[in-house]
């Protein structure tokens, strides 16, 4: 080691302070861009301190920075808040073929690396592999590129399991043989075997589940950085894949206990394929009460709290600046107004928080499902848009549903529930919804955005 | 000896990971992985350390490509960040804009 790689290394512990100091600042709304801006100073320190070391083709560098900062830089500002959750799975198979590229690179440089850094080397570009088709897969999913529901057929797992022996075995054949053209071939053979169990180990879950996936995805990739790093014994590698990984892997739980399942069951379940399970009673009882823009204008004018409860639907139908606008009406009127946000409501974690900031509400009215379930017995009028199995009351009161204890926005407390949906239709689980039936509820039937904008044209002839 | 030390690197920064992470509110959920892929762009550093002048052919292929997909990484995920926390404000109350 030269002294120009000790200096380097010791600029690194300082972008490393960096970007543990900009992750804490995401702790709150009002710190949070200035910690990306100061997580985004200690990359460019690292990149810069990295530049400086001898013998560098800058050529190539320069090309590949200048092609791959175009490419973000489009991507960052062309993108539409509701097409995030793609955005931030093309940018996880990115990482993850990135940090495959590079195992790979080092090894063809230098075959004779030291045993435990060949393990390393295989356990890298499977990493990376799975993690770049897995995230190609779920971006065709979320994009609807892809069927969203879970492809499932008979003899799956034992497909996957056949795939993951011969992962192993490739793996130790690669070990075996890694100084000679043999171990090059092997590692080849892993490369693919690894692309190909990305891509079959995603497509049996289903759109419901993508929350799960991406955060797992991230994960995956800060985990493939990481082992990258090692092979190339680089401590800001390991470093900051470690902290990308355990981002990942505390999202995948929390999206998990939102969704009271376990990972084994996300991902090997096939969930939202279909198969609609009954309930043991036949269903739930009571009859549904249609309501006009008319009515629920009455109801709401009303009110002196409402909280909106938004789901996928509001993203699909774009509705975020026409919720705020009748918000804004409702406040005008004198309604205290918030927004209860199920942890896996959307196709990401917190994607219904963004979209909503993006209309332009503020993130104090963004209430989290622990927050407003205690106060929801106060609460007037709860209005859910395009949300389902999140408000789904049968989580709390039957025992044999698929959901039952799932925590769920308990809408039916408050005084009444508005449900605006298109048609009666079940939700991603395949579940009946007893809220639609209950004596406090009223559906809202239509295109949420249509009805919401009929609501405040309403409000705006009416006062 | 270097991978024990580079070990120890990873354990501990997993811990302070998991300690530092789950202070970020659900909120800001979809930011923090936006942003956690920026970071995980920092393949870009390796991926820049191994073009070396003397290598050539397939190594610098391999090592171009990475740098591209990293920089993606970096780039994008900053700026779609960065572009996202931009619209997370809090607005005096009562008031319309």
């Amino acid at each position: 080691m030269n002294f120009g790689q000790i200096e380097i290394n010791f600029v690194y512990v300082l972008s490393a302070a960096l970007f543990v100091f900009g992750l804490k600042m995401l702790s709150s709304p009002a710190t949070a861009r200035r910690g990306n801006l100061i997580s985004a100073l200690g990359m460019l320190i690292a990149i810069v301190v990295t530049l400086l070391a001898q013998g560098l083709d800058y050529r190539w560098i320069l090309i590949g920075m200048v092609i791959g900062g175009l490419m973000g830089m489009t991507g960052a500002y062309l993108v539409k808040m509701t097409a995030m959750p793609e955005m931030v799975a093309l940018f996880n198979g990115f990482g993850g073929l990135a940090s495959l590229l590079l195992a790979w690179s080092e090894y063809h440089q230098n075959p004779g690396m030291a045993p435990v850094i060949v393990i390393i080397a295989a356990i890298s570009v499977f990493i990376g592999g799975v993690t770049f088709t897995g995230s190609m897969v779920a971006f065709g999913k979320l994009s609807g590129r892809l069927p969203q529901k879970a492809i499932v057929f008979s003899g799956q797992h034992l497909i996957n399991a056949g795939i993951l022996l011969a992962v192993f075995g490739a793996g130790a054949l690669f070990y075996l043989t890694s100084t000679s053209l043999l171990g090059y071939l092997f590692l080849v053979l892993l490369i693919l075997i690894a692309l190909g169990f990305g891509v079959t180990s995603t497509i049996p879950i289903g759109g419901a589940d993508m929350p799960v996936v991406i955060s797992l995805l991230n994960s995956y990739s800060g985990l493939a950085a990481c082992a990258a790093g090692f092979v190339v014994s680089n401590n800001i590698l390991i470093v900051a894949g470690a902290l990308v990984g355990a981002s990942g892997i505390i999202l995948t739980q929390i999206m998990c206990k939102a969704m009271n399942r376990s990972l084994a069951n996300v991902l090997f379940s096939g969930f939202g394929s279909g198969v609609v399970k009954q309930s043991g009673d036949g269903g739930p009882q009571g009859e549904v009460k249609p309501a006009s823009a008319e009515d629920v204008y009455y109801i709401l004018e009303a009110a002196d709290s409402v909280a909106f409860v938004p789901g996928y639907g509001l993203a699909v139908a774009q509705a975020q600046h026409v919720v705020k606008e009748l918000g804004d009406l409702l406040e005008a009127n004198g309604s205290e107004v918030v927004y209860a946000i199920h942890p896996v409501a959307g196709r990401m974690p917190g994607h219904m928080n963004v979209l909503l900031a993006e209309a332009n509400v503020s993130y104090d009215q963004l209430v989290e499902m622990d927050d407003i379930n205690p106060r929801m017995d106060a609460i007037d009028v709860c209005v859910v848009i395009g949300a389902n199995d999140v408000v789904n009351p049968a989580a709390v009161f039957e025992e044999n549903s698929p959901i039952y204890g799932m925590p769920i926005i308990e809408t039916y407390r408050a005084k009444t529930v508005i449900v605006l949906k298109r048609s009666m239709s079940p939700g991603f689980a395949g579940i009946e919804n007893a809220l639609f039936f209950r004596e406090n509820t009223r559906m809202y039937f239509g295109d949420a955005k249509a009805s919401i904008q009929a609501l405040v044209a309403e409000f705006k002839g009416g006062s | 000896m270097t991978a024990v030390f580079l070990t120890f690197i990873f354990v501990l920064a997993i811990f302070l990971g998991f300690e530092v992470i789950s202070k970020v509110p659900s909120t800001l959920h979809t930011p923090l992985m936006s942003g956690s892929n920026a970071i995980s762009g920092i393949t870009l550093i390796g991926a820049l350390a191994s073009m070396q002048l003397s290598h050539h052919g397939f190594a610098t292929v391999l090592g171009t490509l990475a740098v591209i997909l990293a920089t993606v990484n970096v780039v994008g995920g900053y700026a779609v960040t960065d572009r996202m926390l931009a619209m997370f404000k809090k607005k005096d109350k009562g008031g319309a804009q």
